[in-house]
């Protein structure tokens, strides 16, 4: 939580930061109807190792605590299963703000204990290269950089995974991988001004 | 019937049962499955996590193909859950937020394409077989009835959430699967974590989180005295099957619970060759399973299979209820 003595100026520096997380969301979220009733949190299957709850997200975010936001955790363990958001009874899109939070902590460089955002990164990296996702490679590069000692127990899992025939060792190139580039590179410039 | 057909990524190799099972039957079904050409991969649950306007596009590129291919209105089949939320959303979400709709169109004006938002119908498989081909269809296409096969019938989350289009009679509690298995020949138990999460990616960012919601989808699985759990979706048979692995490892358990595909079921109902339907090269091996309702499967080493339970052993008391 903020420190008191920051609470002010936070509060007048985002004091429209619902409208402005609202906007960064496709469509109508929702997100100042939010009546803190707690059933997203109550709902949530990684709610339990989640710091706040996505209710206390929300009050949070009107109380204009952007920092702590989009340094919370909550975000990157959402596992996109859509609970909250069809429990809602306030019917907020509750994942898709919180994929808007991910953007916002990433963008702010402010995410902490999370390897998610390298994840997210390195998948893309292997779908901009080659139009597909790389599964070796992702698992591989992930795994070497961020939990090296856990490598060697993850043998049996990739050898089975080979020797079963599903996975490859080498990626998928797709015809158009320069167009798909072009149209990504246009949709950067974009968000960019936006 | 040709049918456009959204792969995905996951269809081609590490869920490559599910495809050829579904090539096995799509003569059966009369969907004469036709690729979007050069599709790409429509950025699973990690573009959106790390930018907005490049991951709509993404898959923009995927609906402008589509349109192109059909030169007009379709619909385009997914069986892969994430890929059918992805494209379907996009689709949604460019009707409704038209500033994204405009937006996404002058990206793909880079590569030369364009997407009329609404003019492909984003279809998920299940969807397709409950509601289009039917069960009457599929009653008469059964052969080889999976009479004594207990299935937990698992839907995953994102073929019935959000569910944008309202195609299912309840995001939480959804019917269709188990009278599919029932038309099947099998015995759909009430599984309540029918459409709970498999932890999704957490596998590869926080392991112990995934663990945990794996072990509950088995053990609910397990307490029902399921053969087998079906899914609908190539993430969630990766974790259930291939983290059911690991799970055990990290609880110290020793579950097995096979996880077969909906598509792998329907075929060996209509007596397919279970090679033809890639069973066998499932982690939690289906075989004995599967010797219930009279089918041989291999796995690669052709070697026999081990028993599952030790014979050696006291004899224990039958359990009251008839519990295992």
């Amino acid at each position: 939580m903020a420190e008191r003595s920051d609470l002010i100026e936070l509060v007048t520096e985002d004091v429209n930061l619902v409208e402005m997380v609202e906007s960064k969301t496709p469509g109508d979220a929702r997100l100042a109807m939010c009546i803190q009733c707690g059933t997203c949190g109550g709902s949530c299957p990684s709610g339990p190792d989640m710091d706040h709850t996505p209710r206390q997200i929300f009050a949070m975010l009107r109380a204009g605590f952007r920092n702590d936001v989009l340094k919370s955790n909550a975000p990157w363990y959402c596992v996109s299963c859509y609970l909250c958001t069809v429990r809602c009874p306030q019917e907020i899109r509750i994942t898709d703000l919180m994929y808007t939070l991910k953007r916002m902590s990433v963008e702010a460089g402010l995410y902490e204990d999370s390897t998610a955002p390298d994840l997210s990164g390195t998948f893309m990296d292997y779908v901009e290269r080659y139009g597909r996702s790389f599964e070796f490679g992702l698992a591989t590069r992930h795994n070497i950089r961020h939990r090296p000692l856990s490598v060697p127990g993850m043998a049996p899992l990739g050898l089975g995974m080979l020797t079963k025939g599903r996975m490859d060792l080498t990626p998928h190139h797709i015809e158009g991988v320069d167009q798909l580039r072009a149209i990504l590179q246009r949709a950067k410039q974009l968000e960019a001004v936006q | 019937m040709k049918t456009l057909f959204y792969p995905g990524c996951s269809m081609q190799r590490s869920a490559r049962p599910y495809l050829d099972s579904l090539y096995a039957i799509q003569e059966d079904l009369d969907l004469e499955l036709e690729e979007v050409e050069d599709w790409n991969c429509c950025g699973a649950t990690e573009y959106m996590s790390i930018s907005r306007l490049p991951a709509f596009s993404l898959i923009g590129r995927n609906l402008a193909l589509a349109q192109q291919q059909v030169n007009g209105d379709a619909s385009l089949l997914a069986a892969c859950s994430a890929c059918y939320l992805n494209l379907a959303k996009t689709d949604h979400y460019m009707l409704e937020d038209t500033v994204l709709g405009q937006d996404i169109n002058t990206a793909l004006e880079a590569g030369g394409l364009h997407y009329d938002p609404g003019s492909i119908e984003v279809r998920h498989l299940l969807d397709v077989i409950m509601n289009d081909i039917g069960m009457d269809r599929i009653a008469e296409l059964v052969t080889h009835p999976l009479s004594g096969l207990r299935v937990a019938a698992y839907y995953g989350c994102m073929i019935v959430r959000p569910d944008l289009d309202q195609r299912w009679d309840d995001p939480e509690y959804p019917s269709g699967l188990e009278s599919l298995m029932s038309t099947l020949g099998a015995e759909a138990i009430d599984f309540p974590l029918k459409t709970h999460c498999c932890g999704g990616h957490m596998t590869q960012i926080s392991p112990p989180t995934a663990f945990e919601l794996i072990r509950r989808l088995v053990h609910g699985a397990a307490q029902y005295e399921a053969d087998v759990l079906v899914t609908v979706c190539p993430m969630c048979q990766l974790n259930l099957d291939a983290y059911q692995v690991e799970m055990n490892k990290h609880f110290r358990t020793d579950y097995e619970i096979p996880i077969l595909f909906v598509t792998q079921l329907m075929g060996l109902a209509f007596g397919k060759d279970p090679e033809e339907l890639g069973l066998g090269r499932e982690f939690i091996d289906s075989g004995p399973a599967l010797e219930k309702i009279g089918v041989e499967t291999s796995d690669e080493s052709g070697e026999p299979r081990k028993k599952r339970k030790k014979e050696e052993g006291l004899p224990m008391p039958p359990m009251v209820g008839g519990v295992r």
